[in-house]
């Protein structure tokens, strides 16, 4: 899938410029994407390297446990395939709770440890498995709470109240997830 | 609010290495390897991120997507639709910077209290870059069979547009 995109992404713009666009531009922006994605990089580093630090301390003195103990009802009946004491539980939830805060790059780390704890357990280490793909689910379908930077940007341009979109966007996120998982739960069905 | 977020990060690292101290944790050391491994993760991760930022780029960078909406335009303001939300919406799976400077150019035109505006801020807060998290995810653990991952978030991303469209007429009319 990602294969077909990506190279969609690509033939559709560089045809596209081609044909009506600058090609002067598209040179640079072939040339420069490269280290746009190593900026990227770089600034997901210190972040990724400082909090895999902090959560192997969390995760050995017991922690990462208690958490994923205290969500461990709800999170087993969204994860059914997953162990009860599997590890990726508490990362989920470390996840989740980050991104509901509006702490997006304190909550990536958490998200690709996850995903590295579901790959342990992974049959196929070529197909995502269940556990996975309701992770990210729920993940991409925005668990955000406080989407601290829209609010500052309302803030920026004025806006007479910058929090009045707290809780439209709470019942928004609340309608995509639920129907991203009830469509995720018929189809995981479907194929058993 | 945004003092809740902004002490929850020093309270969490304060409990962690207290806890740490208090079950007798060789604490540093600890901290080292996890570290250590960080640093795998993010070299995992590294040709991920370039492939798709250098697509994405690629494809934004084309003008399409203006074209397209500016043929769609007619069509959009007979449904009342603002103009500027449509191009969001079809960006924001792939891109959170290239969403919010079209949700900062809505603000600027229309002002962040108009309805284009909530909407917009709505938007924002309630999906996420689904196709790139994806990637950067899958991209990690070398998964590249995705099942129905991608439709399905797409598909709450797609739900998450039209209920913030009825929310916000509703809530603010």
């Amino acid at each position: 899938m990602i294969n077909k995109i990506w190279g969609l992404f690509i033939l559709i713009g560089i045809v596209f410029t081609l044909l009506f666009g600058e090609v002067s531009n598209l040179n640079d922006t072939i040339l420069t994407s490269a280290s746009g994605g190593v900026k990227m990089v770089l600034e997901l580093l210190p972040i990724l390297v400082l909090w895999s630090g902090l959560m192997k301390i969390a995760e050995k003195s017991g922690v990462l446990e208690s958490i994923s103990k205290v969500f461990r009802p709800l999170l087993g009946k969204l994860f059914p395939s997953l162990k009860r004491d599997s590890k990726a539980l508490g990362y989920i939830t470390s996840n989740i709770v980050a991104n509901a805060l509006g702490l997006g790059s304190a909550a990536t780390p958490f998200g690709l440890k996850a995903m590295e704890e579901m790959q342990k357990e992974n049959q196929d280490k070529k197909v995502a498995s269940d556990g996975m793909i309701t992770f990210l689910v729920l993940n991409t379908s925005g668990v955000t709470i406080i989407p601290t930077t829209v609010i500052a940007l309302r803030l920026m341009h004025g806006s007479a109240n910058p929090e009045e979109i707290i809780l439209p966007a709470i019942l928004a996120t609340l309608c995509s997830s639920v129907a991203g998982l009830t469509l995720d739960y018929f189809r995981r069905r479907k194929r058993k | 609010m945004s003092t809740i977020s902004k002490i929850i990060i020093p309270l969490f690292v304060l409990f962690v290495v207290f806890y740490g101290m208090k079950k007798k944790v060789l604490i540093y050391d600890t901290f080292l390897d996890g570290a250590k491994e960080g640093l795998v993760t993010a070299f995992h991760i590294f040709p991920s991120i370039i492939a798709m930022v250098f697509a994405i780029n690629v494809f934004l960078n084309s003008g399409i997507l203006e074209t397209f909406f500016q043929i769609l335009s007619p069509v959009l303001s007979f449904f009342q639709i603002p103009l500027s939300i449509l191009p969001m919406a079809f960006v924001r799976p792939i891109s959170g910077t290239a969403s919010l400077a079209i949700m900062n150019d809505i603000f600027i035109k229309l002002g962040p209290d108009s309805f284009a505006g909530r909407l917009a801020s709505v938007i924002q807060g309630c999906t996420d870059t689904t196709i790139y998290v994806l990637a950067l995810y899958f991209g990690s653990i070398k998964i590249n069979k995705t099942r129905h991952a991608l439709s399905t978030g797409l598909f709450a991303d797609f739900v998450g547009i039209v209920a913030s469209f009825l929310i916000v007429s509703f809530l603010f009319g």
